[in-house]
């Protein structure tokens, strides 16, 4: 089915202008057609068929389903809850502090707000539909394993002793708020969602995601077509190959403060790995573009201390850099 | 008169609801304060974990998206 969209590009490329798809120009056209035409028909499905699927989990039912769990089994829910549930970044604040304020322990809390970024059905659908359902689910169980762990080790080092004074003081008088389950019983955002509702709910997100991610999907599939067309075959490989122990850490300090959307990232990775960039190397640099942010950081300050953002970059730079190393390391021992 | 907050970190969404609050009561006539809060323990107080949310004259009505013009509708004529 998707090869439609590279006859797509090749009827617009090579058959209207005229050009050949071996050469920089008619390349690099080709590539950006055939992926931005291919992403936006799978998205706009996607998106729409997930959200009618989901539209009654609420991150007020999660919170009051995670609050109370036994901790290690919080893990693991916090983090898969993190990649399933609707979430937009600018609700960060608001959602750590509902957590902590219904007693449930940072390192949970950071497990979903750590997942959530790397893990959305836009990531998803990017990922299996231009590296393949293998890539795509070693890219889950990383994002999810990093969620995870970091929650873990958070906790570990208490970081709660690391929040600003009101943040620490709403965990430690912890008591489940109810004003938002209130109103949701109100507006009929129940259970029983009716399926128009539900439609409601799915055109809301369908738009809603859109509007947010078009604009990525063209920087990044324009940035790959570039790499694709204009890098010449084999630098990348040479310069930043397998035998370059650094590039791993450099690529990920690199990308942390750099703001991208995964949509935006996905085809520079697609276009990285067939540049000859190895695996590893991309999957750190996108995973740590994607998971934080200098944005991000600086709203976070509102309820961490200095400190513990400290720590969280430091973790966040180590994780990645492991999960590059391990995964050229596999590839070059022939596992992907 | 009311009272309206819209609560939110002072994303586009935040800034759109504001607007359309202000807009759909100026069309309805009804006479309305509209203001933006971004700070985190107001949030916290009204236990809104997804932004932007409503608050009208203290209560809470609405969170986590745009509202739609008939629930605007709804509670500026209430």
């Amino acid at each position: 089915m998707l090869e439609w969209f590279s006859r797509l590009a090749d009827f617009l490329i090579v058959e209207q202008l005229g050009l050949s798809r071996d050469d920089r120009l008619g390349g690099a056209l080709h590539f950006f057609v055939e992926d931005t035409s291919k992403i936006f028909v799978l998205l706009v499905v996607m998106i729409y068929l997930i959200a009618l699927a989901r539209a009654s989990l609420r991150v007020e039912r999660v919170r009051d389903y995670l609050a109370g769990r036994n901790r290690y089994l919080g893990y693991g829910l916090g983090s898969a809850f993190g990649a399933i549930t609707p979430f937009c970044s600018c609700s960060s604040i608001p959602l750590f502090l509902g957590f902590t304020s219904a007693g449930i322990p940072i390192g949970i809390t950071m497990s979903f707000l750590l997942t959530s970024p790397l893990i959305n059905e836009v990531a998803i659908v990017l990922l299996a539909s231009l590296l393949g359902w293998k890539f795509t689910l070693v890219y889950v169980v990383v994002g999810m394993s990093v969620g995870m762990f970091g929650g873990l080790f958070l906790d570990s080092i208490r970081a709660e002793r690391l929040l600003q004074a009101f943040a620490r003081k709403a965990f430690d008088n912890a008591s489940a708020p109810a004003a938002v389950d209130n109103i949701i019983e109100n507006s009929g955002q129940n259970d029983s969602l009716t399926l128009s509702a539900r439609h409601r709910f799915a055109m809301d997100e369908l738009t809603d995601i859109l509007s947010r991610v078009w604009k990525w999907v063209f920087i990044g599939v324009g940035v790959g077509a570039a790499l694709h067309g204009f890098v010449p075959e084999g630098w990348i490989e040479q310069h930043l190959g397998d035998g370059q122990w650094w590039s791993v850490p450099a690529a990920v300090a690199l990308g942390i403060p750099l703001y991208a959307n995964a949509t935006g990232v996905i085809p520079v990775m697609e276009s990285l790995i067939t540049q000859g960039l190895p695996v590893g190397t991309t999957l750190a640099f996108c995973m740590s573009t994607v998971a934080a942010s200098f944005p991000e950081f600086i709203l976070l300050k509102q309820v961490m201390q200095w400190r513990l953002l400290a720590i969280l970059f430091v973790l966040l730079l180590v994780s990645f850099t492991l999960v590059g190393w391990l995964f050229n390391g596999l590839s070059g021992l022939g596992f992907l | 008169m009311k009272t309206i907050q819209v609560l939110g970190s002072g994303c586009t969404k935040c800034r759109k609801t504001a607007e359309s609050i202000e807009r759909i009561a100026e069309q309805l006539g009804v006479e309305v304060t509209v203001t933006k809060e971004a700070d985190p323990q107001l949030m916290m107080q009204h236990g809104v974990m997804t932004t932007p949310a409503v608050v009208i004259d203290g209560r809470l009505q609405h969170s986590g998206s745009i509202p739609h013009r008939d629930e605007i509708e709804r509670w500026l004529q209430s």
